[in-house]
């Protein structure tokens, strides 16, 4: 899928402000999963071992540390979504781990590999990385959606961004992106777990929320956020300035971009 | 020889089976993943790339079969893989023989100096191994 619009004229720049959307994204899903932690550990505890909000609170907050550590996101935004997914993969372990790991690389893989052809801005940038995420983890967990997992999240979100009509304002998209991942995550609750530590259950998985699709849908709303932020300091698709009934609520508890 | 690489989730039941090889046949390669470091129970690939690095430096290219205990761990093992060279590949094989009895039963036969095709028989016909004899 490519963006619609032209190639930009100033590719650098436009790249330093995908790396900057990235980094926004990444600190969100820190300081969120953080919040939520103990919620997440209680629903793995329902239905699975019991450590998915502590593990995956302890990788994003590793990935928080390397990128304060970083002289700012800089403009590779492949290598900073590639050492993101090796650093979840390396702390958070487990399945999770793997999968939120392996949908980074994959990611960070496809930015790499798209580098020097027509720039895809923000939206292009959610496309990459919700296609990307999608593809890894569904290699890797051998899954499709139905299965009770973090795809049942991040199918219909990616869903939405590929269906969302082209002249719609991208911070209108987005939070119909962040709605979908939710309501996706919702519609795990009545569904028999096939895959995962969960599926040992078999029919007494069903009634419970997957941890999986819960925290993939924090990390959904958090890469609306940042896309819509990235899209409102641009004036992407016209819109400038603060765009009315823009995601709001949680969505303002962004830590500040380093530049 | 053949060499065996161990991906659990536990240090602990890695560590202890490490040891029960080592006393069954101290000559075979072996090498050890469990856990997520300070006791937390789960597998990491990066931890099971490090390990099948170091038993592959030991077998030359006699091969190595991987033994898996639960659930991820069979992920785990497939980032592993990717880390490593496609040739590297082509020396791995997956046992589905239970996690213990297999280990063990293989690093036997390994032993012996057959090729890795047979220790990844002698490893599935663990799961048939009866625990006690029946009149």
């Amino acid at each position: 899928m490519t963006d619609p619009r032209p190639p930009q004229p100033h590719d650098a720049e436009t790249a330093a402000t995908q790396a900057r959307v990235v980094d926004a994204w990444l600190r969100c899903a820190a300081s969120r999963v953080h919040e939520r932690r103990l919620w997440l550990t209680e629903l793995d505890a329902a239905i699975g071992d019991g450590d998915h909000g502590i593990n995956l609170d302890r990788g994003l907050m590793a990935v928080l540390a390397d990128l304060d550590a970083a002289d700012g996101p800089g403009d590779d935004v492949g290598a900073l979504l590639t050492a993101a997914g090796r650093r979840l993969l390396g702390v958070v372990g487990g399945a999770s781990g793997a999968l939120y790991g392996r949908a980074l690389m994959t990611a960070g893989e496809r930015m790499r590999v798209s580098a020097g052809e027509a720039t895809p801005g923000a939206r292009g940038l959610a496309l990459v990385v919700l296609d990307g995420a999608v593809s890894g983890i569904a290699a890797l967990g051998r899954a499709v959606p139905g299965e009770k997992t973090m795809l049942d999240t991040l199918v219909p979100a990616l869903e939405a961004l590929r269906g969302a009509p082209t002249d719609l304002p991208l911070d209108s998209v987005m939070l119909g992106v962040a709605e979908a991942a939710e309501a996706g995550a919702v519609a795990t609750i009545p569904l028999v777990a096939r895959k995962g530590r969960a599926s040992y259950l078999g029919e007494r998985s069903a009634g419970h929320l997957d941890p999986g699709a819960a925290s993939s849908a924090i990390l959904v709303r958090c890469l609306a956020d940042a896309v819509a932020t990235a899209q409102r300091d641009l004036g992407e698709n016209g819109v400038d300035g603060p765009a009315p009934g823009a995601p709001g609520g949680p969505g303002d508890e962004l830590a500040p971009q380093r530049l | 020889m053949v060499g065996l690489l161990l991906v659990g989730h536990s240090e602990d039941v890695v560590r202890g089976l490490v040891a029960m090889i080592a006393q069954a046949a101290p000559s075979v390669p072996v090498a050890g993943a469990g856990g997520l470091g300070d006791g937390r129970l789960g597998t990491n690939g990066l931890d099971v790339a490090d390990a099948l690095r170091s038993v592959l430096a030991r077998t030359a290219d006699d091969g190595v079969l991987v033994l898996l205990d639960l659930g991820s761990a069979s992920m785990a093992l497939d980032v592993a893989l990717d880390e490593l060279d496609v040739a590297a590949r082509e020396h791995i094989r997956v046992s589905e023989a239970p996690f213990v009895e297999g280990a063990v039963l293989a690093a036997v036969v390994a032993a012996g100096g057959v090729d890795l095709e047979a220790v990844a028989h002698a490893a599935e016909r663990a799961a048939s191994v009866p625990k006690r004899t029946r009149d």
